[in-house]
């Protein structure tokens, strides 16, 4: 069997099983941007950007894109039937003020009880910028976060207690990275599900806290590629 | 009685008597809803030493980047300043530029706020972050919140797709964004608009700002920048 940790790609593939039917979401920059081209073809999701779109649809084809229609990273896209435009302060209605079921995130690091540090890399050079992650943060009624398990050194980014800024606190529910499913419970992460190939053991050599498992810990069940 | 006049006849009259010193919003998002033609406007102009609220800080020249690159801001409060801000970026590290760093929904709630009369608010986002430091903190109901301040203008400068004379405005798409509630936060509000049409040509249903939040509008074509 092969070892491989999961790609960038796999990651959002892996994220967007955990997306039921019938759900309004957010997704992040990053990886989990990726993830809306993963939904299974059998189940509607409506997408938010935090610039005022509702039901999103994909990027706009070469020689048709409007650029008053542009998601939040500026990429021009198209609006599905059912859509709707509204300002920036509706749009954060949406987020703060938990109306969106599931929004998806990149993390540089997630604590044991959920904290979520994804804005700025201490000593980075530069100005910094917060967006709209506090606002999502704090306001999903389910917050996942997908990273790579561990920093480009190979030190845990799931830790004890965050050490970068802080973008909320107690606010993630699920972990998933290349190497794991994890979810935030109250009574600490639990390892529901590793990456193919890989043991309970493996993940928790590069997870700063305690893991419990899971009744069951799965391995991932991904496309062959 | 005769209709107070709105429609200027160039953008240089849109923006004439901007003072140093003042501050002004800006509205747009992702290239969208920027008012570039008031900026360019307002780069000829010539003010100085100017408060920007704006969600970013341009994309090179483009975008608020002229100003920056004319060192007429001193001050900004912005949520994602953002990589293509090269003057902006120069000047922070140069600490030439003071900026406070919001959250973009609380960025929007504190003009929301400020332009409906409340002079501060509870909210839960940045508690227990650095956003939330050494501001009231109340806990309501069993959950913690911080007090935010209303965040007011002496100007406006956003963008619309078609106003009437009056100053009623439609706006197109995801070119929206922050130009709305930034009419309501500033006492002055400037809009230039892609058409002007007859008053009482807009469909009173779809109007999305009411002329009362708006002071001047000019008529001029979208600009983009990359």
């Amino acid at each position: 069997m092969s070892k491989a940790r999961l790609t960038r790609e796999q990651i959002a593939e892996r994220a967007a099983m955990e997306l039921p039917d019938g759900v309004y979401v957010n997704l992040g920059w990053g990886i989990p941007n990726l993830i809306a081209a993963y939904v299974p073809a059998n189940i509607s999701v409506y997408f938010h950007s935090e610039n005022g779109i509702l039901g999103m649809g994909p990027r706009a084809k070469p020689g048709e894109e409007d650029f008053d229609l542009v998601d939040a990273m500026k990429v021009p896209v198209t609006l599905l039937p059912g859509g709707s435009y509204f300002s920036q302060d509706d749009a954060h209605v949406m987020t703060r003020g938990g109306h969106l079921d599931i929004c998806i995130l990149g993390g540089l690091q997630v604590s044991e009880r959920g904290d979520l540090a994804n804005w700025r890399v201490p000593g980075a050079k530069g100005a910094g910028g917060i967006g709209g992650a506090m606002d999502i943060s704090v306001g999903a009624q389910k917050l996942i976060v997908t990273m790579e398990h561990t920093a480009k050194d190979g030190s845990p980014k799931i830790v004890n207690t965050c050490t970068y800024p802080l973008t909320a606190i107690e606010c993630v529910d699920t972990i998933v990275t290349d190497l794991a499913v994890i979810d935030v419970t109250p009574e600490g992460l639990v390892l529901r599900e590793v990456a193919p190939g890989f043991t309970p053991a493996e993940v928790q050599a590069v997870t700063e806290p305690k893991l419990r498992h899971a009744a069951s810990v799965r391995e991932m069940r991904l496309k062959p590629r | 009685m005769p209709l107070k006049e709105k429609v200027c006849p160039t953008v240089d009259a849109a923006v004439a008597g901007i003072p140093d010193g003042a501050t002004i919003m800006f509205g747009g998002f992702g290239g969208a809803g920027f008012p570039n033609n008031l900026i360019q406007g307002l780069a000829r102009q010539g003010a100085r030493n100017l408060g920007v609220i704006s969600n970013n800080c341009g994309t090179g020249e483009g975008e608020l980047g002229i100003l920056f690159k004319n060192k007429q801001i001193r001050k900004v409060v912005a949520a994602f300043p953002g990589p293509g801000a090269k003057y902006f970026q120069e000047q922070f590290d140069a600490g030439e530029i003071e900026l406070e760093l919001v959250p973009q929904g609380i960025l929007c709630e504190r003009m929301r706020a400020y332009g409906a009369g409340i002079p501060a608010f509870f909210s839960p986002v940045g508690v227990g972050t650095e956003i939330g430091r050494g501001k009231e903190e109340r806990e309501i109901r069993g959950k913690r919140y911080i007090l935010e301040q209303a965040l007011g203008a002496d100007y406006a400068f956003i963008r619309a797709q078609r106003a009437d004379h009056m100053g009623n405005l439609i706006y197109r798409k995801a070119a929206r964004n922050f130009n709305p509630i930034m009419a309501t936060a500033a006492k002055f509000t400037i809009v230039e608009v892609e058409e002007i049409v007859d008053t009482g040509q807009l469909d009173p249903e779809a109007i999305v700002t009411p002329s009362i939040f708006v002071d001047r509008i000019v008529q001029a074509p979208g600009k983009r920048y990359v």
